[in-house]
């Protein structure tokens, strides 16, 4: 009864900004325009959804598609033992979007992450630079494109 | 180029860089500290030392293939990590898993739970300088360990647990080891009780040290033992049960300030609740109604064999993990053709068994589950360990 | 130690041989390690130097955590490309004679990441005496390990003061 009552919240709150919304394997999804995404998460931690807590923030490499990468979302409410996942699609050319450190703390690493090793920009962002890798690495891992085993070493390697 | 730590530093404080060698010896961040004498004014993390590529290489991998990476995860309890990736894959292709087999992973994730807390008290006690609480704490995981590697083959790094149950059904012993493993662990915790608790040196080092309130817990996304000790009741065995975790009677400790003291307290009383659960487990564990084999067919008499006529008779299979006869599999896996690896037995003396194999094996068939994705929480040793899987 | 010197006992007279000998029994019954622990191998280098598996007992106890203070250094568990400007340091802040032991195959070659973050293998970036095998080794390959390693500084032409040691 729950889900469909957040998800239909949410279809009420922002027509525009919610594009599509599922219920699959017992995972509510909400897929939401970038543009919207601030606003989104801003309501469904303050508002009726208590959503207090971010879970993860990642992204996802379709390469072929025209909106080839997907931010994920999972979000925790711990009052209402329900979680959520929102996604929202991206394009190469324009890789930005709102960052949400404003709202969870967490989201700091876990954009750094996201903008280590697939080059997402977050707007917003204190201090946006590279968490796993390190300074002189060029590229970005986990993009589909980048070849598995290309090894970038930072000192001189023998044999 | 310099940190965030260098600019913001003040004059007559010290830079200390806690390197990514460190004595703490578990793992390798790199800690930024300013000091002003033992008082720590700031500080800044830098991690990624241990970045192995998890993600990329699994994405190069079948589904079966990832378990050993699964496994190194939370190298301290890799069977809970075990489990997480199995439970997911199963819920996006909807496979029902055997009860025995479920009470099997519920035993083997609360031992490994419970070497987890060992090892991590273990260490936060050798650093405030008790020393022999390390060794009391590794001397009980040496019994723990013998029994996971009694029952799955490896101590440590085992990928016991496969899609759709687990990999060997419990050896023959396993009652009297556990009894063992159980008792020396009960004793050792009661030793350490008496060491720390009221100890005053430690007391003055973890008490109020390394507070943490509700509020930023939950901001930051924090989980298991740390959240627990603030006070906040969350684990996602009471939450979202998993497994037969709603079936068992046992408790969810909570601390009260968050400090360090707090999460020593927690994970000290999580440990005695999963040897609650431990033995309740092994008692209800369903009754195999399959005896050991005890004389058996040689394997290369019945691959003969099997050319002329069906095998009827048992075939030993030695040596291999006790209990992963081919008679065992019912009560251990579940039999969706294409999802599991079919009993040696059957590969190598019938056609069907040897088609199964194939299917599963060759590339081009196999797991294949349908294009979507799916996420599933398990309680890891550190909190909830949620496994986020996306197929085409 | 060329081609022609290994397996023999050093050149010199009878009193520098022996003399040679009993620095070499010294040195390999009082090993101060230096264990530069990163990943899951450092579960088991804690099963091996505790109570169960000791490896007190070979003389190679006491942990130092100085690389000036220890003439081994135990490369525990998985160097990734980042973590290997500082493995390097370290190895270079010894102190002569030293010895390195890979411990685990994420170390000796690798292991099963063959991707874009690990070092495949840290003889790319340090020479190494002894090589354990296993993920993670069972403490006893590590003893056995060990055990190879005392064999190894036994036979070798020790460093004195007067000779500088070609490697």
């Amino acid at each position: 009864m729950e889900e469909k009552t957040i998800l239909e919240l949410l279809r009420e709150q922002f027509p525009a900004g919610l594009k599509e919304t599922s219920a699959l394997l017992g995972d509510e999804v909400a897929v939401i325009d970038k543009e919207a995404l601030l606003q989104i998460a801003a309501f469904l931690k303050n508002g009726p959804g208590e959503f207090t807590m971010l879970l993860d923030l990642t992204c996802v490499d379709y390469p072929g598609d025209e909106s080839r990468f997907e931010m994920v979302y999972h979000l925790f409410s711990l009052t209402r033992n329900r979680r959520l996942r929102i996604k929202a699609r991206l394009s190469e050319g324009d890789l930005r979007i709102a960052s949400l450190t404003s709202l969870w703390k967490n989201a700091n690493w876990l954009e750094r992450e996201v903008y280590d090793l697939f080059g997402v920009h977050f707007d917003g962002h204190p201090d946006l630079r590279r968490l796993l890798m390190y300074d002189g690495f060029e590229g970005h891992p986990l993009r589909k494109d980048y070849p598995l085993r290309r090894e970038q070493p930072l000192i001189p390697l023998k044999e | 180029m310099p940190t965030r730590i260098q600019k913001q530093a003040r004059q007559d404080t010290m830079l200390l860089n806690m390197g990514p060698s460190h004595p703490a010896m578990h793992g390798t961040i790199r800690v930024m500290l300013e000091l002003d004498g033992e008082r720590i004014l700031n500080s800044e993390v830098e991690v990624g030392y241990l970045h192995r590529g998890f993600e990329k290489t699994c994405e190069y991998r079948t589904y079966f293939n990832l378990l050993p990476y699964t496994d190194r995860l939370n190298y301290v309890s890799p069977l809970i990590c075990n489990v997480g990736y199995v439970m997911t894959v199963e819920k996006m292709l909807g496979i029902k898993v055997p009860e025995r087999a479920q009470y099997i992973r519920v035993l083997m994730s609360e031992l490994s739970r419970i070497s987890d807390h060992l090892t991590c008290l273990a260490a936060m006690a050798m650093e405030s300088g008790a020393f022999t609480v390390f060794l009391y704490n590794m001397k009980a995981r040496e019994f723990l360990w013998d029994v996971i590697e009694q029952t799955t083959g490896a101590r440590m790094t085992t990928s016991y647990i496969r899609i759709g149950g687990v990999r060997a059904d419990l050896h023959s012993g396993f009652d009297t080891a556990l009894k063992k493993a159980v008792e020396e662990t009960r004793l050792v915790l009661k030793d350490i009780h008496g060491l720390l608790d009221k100890n005053k040196i430690f007391l003055n080092r973890t008490r109020d040290i390394g507070v943490m309130s509700q509020e930023d817990a939950i901001s930051f996304g924090w989980t298991g033992p740390c959240l627990r000790s603030t006070g906040v009741s969350y684990d996602v065995r009471k939450a979202h049960p998993y497994l037969v975790y709603d079936r068992l009677n046992w408790e969810v400790p909570l601390g009260e300030r968050g400090d360090n003291f707090d999460r020593y307290m927690v994970r000290m009383k999580e440990m005695e609740q999963s040897l609650r659960i431990i033995e309740q487990a092994a008692v209800r564990l369903p009754k195999s109604s399959r005896a050991f084999i005890t004389e058996g067919l040689a394997p290369a008499r019945a691959i003969k064999e099997s050319r002329r006529q069906r095998v009827r008779r048992d075939i030993a299979l030695s040596p291999n993990l006790e209990g992963s006869e081919g008679v065992r599999y019912p009560d251990i896996l579940a039999s969706d053709m294409g999802l599991v690896i079919p009993p040696k037995e059957e590969t190598y003396t019938t056609i069907e068994g040897l088609i199964d194999h194939f299917k599963f094996f060759m590339s081009g068939h196999g797991l294949r589950p349908p294009k979507g994705e799916a996420y599933f929480a398990v309680e890891g040793g550190n909190g909830e360990l949620g496994f986020y899987i996306v197929s085409d | 130690m060329t081609e022609e010197t290994k397996g023999r006992p050093p050149s010199g007279r009878f009193i520098t041989t022996q003399f040679n000998s009993l620095l070499g029994w010294a040195r390999k019954f009082s090993l101060f390690h230096y264990p530069f622990v990163t990943a899951c191998c450092g579960m088991e280098y804690m099963a091996a130097a505790c109570a169960h598996f000791d490896i007190d007992r070979f003389g190679a106890g006491w942990t130092r955590f100085s690389p000036r203070q220890s003439d081994m250094l135990l490369v525990v568990g998985t160097i990734t490309h980042k973590e290997a400007p500082v493995l390097r340091t370290v190895y270079e802040q010894m102190t002569e004679p030293k010895w390195v032991v890979a411990f685990g195959t994420c170390t000796v070659s690798g292991g099963i990441y063959g991707n874009y973050a690990v070092v495949q293998g840290i003889d790319k970036i340090i020479p190494v005496d002894v090589y354990i095998p296993g993920c993670p080794p069972r403490p006893e390959t590590v003893l056995d390990g060990l055990l190879k390693l005392q064999e190894k500084i036994q036979r070798q032409d020790q460093d004195w003061r007067w000779k500088k040691k070609r490697s």
